[in-house]
């Protein structure tokens, strides 16, 4: 493979492309597939035969409404359509060329504004499971440009000029570590990708696995280029079948074209992934765990140092990162790391992908430029809460996040500003939460998920999350004293300095930012045995309250 | 003499133990196939029980204290059989923020058992998921694997009725 075959790869896709005047594409993440779109692709395929137009219909990635789904997207307008059902099938074909359907239109709002898409630049053009249009899209020119104009340092030179950092939540710069993997000596080193998203609420990763697939690869393979790896992992949640599937098929397909294996574009450079499945264990998403998992383990945290980068998979120098980190590779090395980092604030470049969900009109997937304020998202993109209800709380950084209230939502979004307010980045979930939600009752379901998933090994977690979560039901049940929040206070600071990894030191952040902006929630369950929300079971509200008003 | 000398003869004649065999081929009965093969294990019988977690043990000489660690760590195992129809409930934060504790709550009631338990009659299997990143569709529910968004309670109840009622 090199330069002149990939251009051969392109044109002959953009050739087969030109042949047809539309493309219907419809969305196949698990979203859409959840409510039929095979069916819908089936049928606007039959519909599409012997109608007389030349029409392409493909099966692609997420197209980040998924309220709206199941979405189709007919190019070359670029036309949406949601809700759509397989009897919609024949008035899609009918419409095209003509006016649009409007009875199906998803009613977009705001959704698009705003968003600019680095990651998701293929999501939803794309079939995943077809490497020609990712590479008639651009793709693999980033790996075949570096393996034949760049040397390892230059490409680690350009990433870390782009400012690019960890997308799995701890923002760590990405250049600095690809540089410290390859100045540790070693016969043989690794690349993992950390594609274990066991943060509820958030499903970025899950998205870009399924939609373009090869971008991961490509991100991985230059990685292993630049640190001098020549062998990678992907770790994948099992609960993730069709991401799982699709990344199986473009492994093969890279292997088949050249993209890995041995002697890539002619170079001596070697290099193969190999998909390893997570067993369910929120743990494993900590790197040390990670690592475990993949030797055949139980998924426990070690400490650190040696990081994984000087001693990680069988005591080799590992590079691990997100999805989202490799999925933003490609491009940085395609255009440059200035051109990465003109994008986003001062310490927070490029854009973050997230996914909006919970109380919000527009559910999906969005990629904005780090900088956007939290309003602009929620309320510009996401279309505010509905059902006229008022906005409370958005939450960030899933358990090991934080609730943040209606006077931050001018914050704008960098991984700096959101700890200095009492959250974090995280890999990108983002929940909006209603004036129906109380927030002593969100920070017990995320202490529960905490002591469950808690992996046991060291004691301040182990423990000390159950006693928070026993505490926290306290307050929920109304039972609770003055004397019990001094002692989950106490508890908060004790777990969060004395734990072994980031699981058990962030465990407390839900309830140290409910109790720094909801302390009268709290308050109201101690002193009035009331719930605010009518959540709890001290309120009797709850109890009588219609199930569907909170269900809403 | 080494623990275990020989790989063992493979525990029935039943096929599904030549793809767990195959699973560990693959990997060249290396220990670190340990995880990778209980899933082959578990996708194809449904659970783990002791005979296989032994199999499994032996043929990668892996410690067996080893392999039942693993295999009681990470929730996706499971040491139990499944019922003939699964019903499992996302609790993931959005589902929960959607009110999925209300169709945990329902899914108790109608059968009788808690989360993690089968009805006595082995017909339906109740679970809960951390999460399984259908986010946008919240509350969702898996019903026999299949995903279901936007789940009501009592639309749940309709098709719990329908298994139970069988």
């Amino acid at each position: 493979m090199n330069a002149d075959e990939l251009e051969q790869i392109a044109a002959a896709q953009v050739e087969e492309r030109e042949q047809y005047e539309y493309q219907v594409n419809v969305c196949m993440g698990t979203g859409c597939l959840s409510q039929h779109s095979d069916r819908v692709k089936a049928a606007v395929e039959k519909a599409a035969e012997g109608c007389g137009k030349r029409c392409h219909v493909r099966r692609t990635g997420c197209m980040g409404l998924c309220a709206a789904g199941p979405m189709v997207l007919v190019e070359p307008n670029e036309t949406r359509y949601g809700h759509v059902h397989e009897a919609d099938a024949k008035e899609i074909v009918a419409s095209l060329g003509v006016a649009p359907v409007a009875r199906l239109d998803p009613d977009l709002g705001g959704y698009f504004e705003g968003q600019h898409h680095v990651v998701l630049e293929n999501s939803g053009h794309i079939d995943p499971e077809k490497i020609e249009e990712y590479v008639a899209r651009g793709g693999y020119e980033a790996l075949v440009r570096a393996l034949t104009d760049m040397n390892p340092a230059s490409v680690i030179e350009q990433i870390s000029k782009s400012g690019l950092r960890g997308r799995g939540g701890g923002g760590y710069p990405t250049g600095l570590k690809w540089d410290t993997v390859a100045k540790v000596k070693g016969a043989q080193k690794y690349v993992i990708c950390n594609g274990d998203e066991g943060d509820p609420g958030a499903f970025m990763d899950r998205s870009v696995l399924e939609s373009d697939p090869q971008r991961v690869i490509e991100g991985m393979a230059i990685a292993a280029y630049a640190i001098g790896a020549s062998k990678g992992y992907i770790y994948v949640r099992a609960e993730y079948p069709l991401a799982v599937q699709r990344l199986t098929v473009a492994l093969q397909q890279a292997r088949r074209r050249g993209f890995l294996g041995n002697g890539i574009c002619e170079t001596t450079f070697g290099f193969d992934i190999d998909i390893r499945l997570g067993a369910g264990a929120f743990v494993c998403g900590e790197e040390t765990a990670l690592i475990a998992s993949i030797e055949g383990k139980r998924g426990t945290p070690r400490p650190r140092p040696p990081y994984p980068a000087v001693s990680g998979l069988w005591g080799a120098p590992t590079l691990i990162n997100n999805v989202e980190t490799f999925a933003n590779v490609a491009p940085i090395i395609r255009h440059g790391g200035e051109w990465f980092s003109s994008m986003g604030t001062a310490r927070s470049k490029g854009t973050k992908v997230f996914a909006l969900t919970g109380k919000i009109q527009r559910t999906g997937l969005v990629e904005v430029p780090m900088g956007m304020t939290l309003r602009q998202i929620i309320f510009g993109i996401g279309g505010g809460v509905p059902d006229g209800r008022k906005f409370k709380a958005v939450q960030t950084g899933g358990p090991s996040g934080g609730c943040l209230p209606e006077e931050h939502l001018d914050l704008s979004i960098s991984y700096d500003a959101l700890i200095s307010a009492g959250s974090m980045m995280g890999s990108g979930g983002m929940i909006v939460m209603d004036d129906a939600s109380c927030m002593v009752s969100v920070a017990r379901f995320f202490m529960e998920f905490c002591m469950t998933e808690s992996c046991g090994k060291c004691i301040p977690c182990r423990a000390g999350t159950v006693q928070m979560y026993n505490l926290l039901t306290k307050i929920c049940n109304g039972e609770a004293t003055h004397r019990d929040l001094d002692q989950l206070t106490e508890l908060c600071d004790v777990v969060g300095a004395t734990s072994l990894c980031g699981l058990g030191q962030t465990a407390p952040n839900p309830v140290l930012s409910t109790l720094r902006y909801f302390k009268h929630e709290y308050l109201a369950h101690i002193d009035e045995k009331r719930c605010p929300a009518g959540v709890c079971p001290c309120s009797p509200a709850a109890v009588d309250a219609p199930r569907g008003e909170v269900l809403a | 003499m080494p623990l275990y000398a020989e790989r063992p003869p493979l525990p029935s004649e039943d096929k599904r133990w030549r793809i767990v065999n195959g699973t560990m081929r693959k990997h060249g009965y290396s220990r670190n196939a340990l995880i990778e093969t209980l899933h082959t294990v578990q996708s194809s019988f449904g659970f783990l029980d002791e005979p296989s977690i032994r199999f499994v043990a032996q043929s990668l000489r892996v410690p067996l204290s080893q392999a039942y660690g693993v295999v009681t760590f990470y929730h996706f195992f499971s040491l139990k059989p499944p019922g003939k129809h699964t019903c499992t409930v996302c609790l993931g934060t959005a589902c929960y923020i959607k009110g999925s504790d209300k169709l945990v709550a329902e899914t108790e009631k109608l059968l009788h058992i808690r989360a993690g338990q089968t009805t006595p009659d082995g017909e339906v299997s109740f679970a809960t998921a951390r999460c399984v990143g259908a986010c946008g569709r919240a509350p969702v529910v898996l019903l026999d694997g299949e995903l279901s968004g936007q789940m009501e309670a009592a639309q749940l109840a309709q098709q719990l009725e329908r298994w139970t009622r069988q």
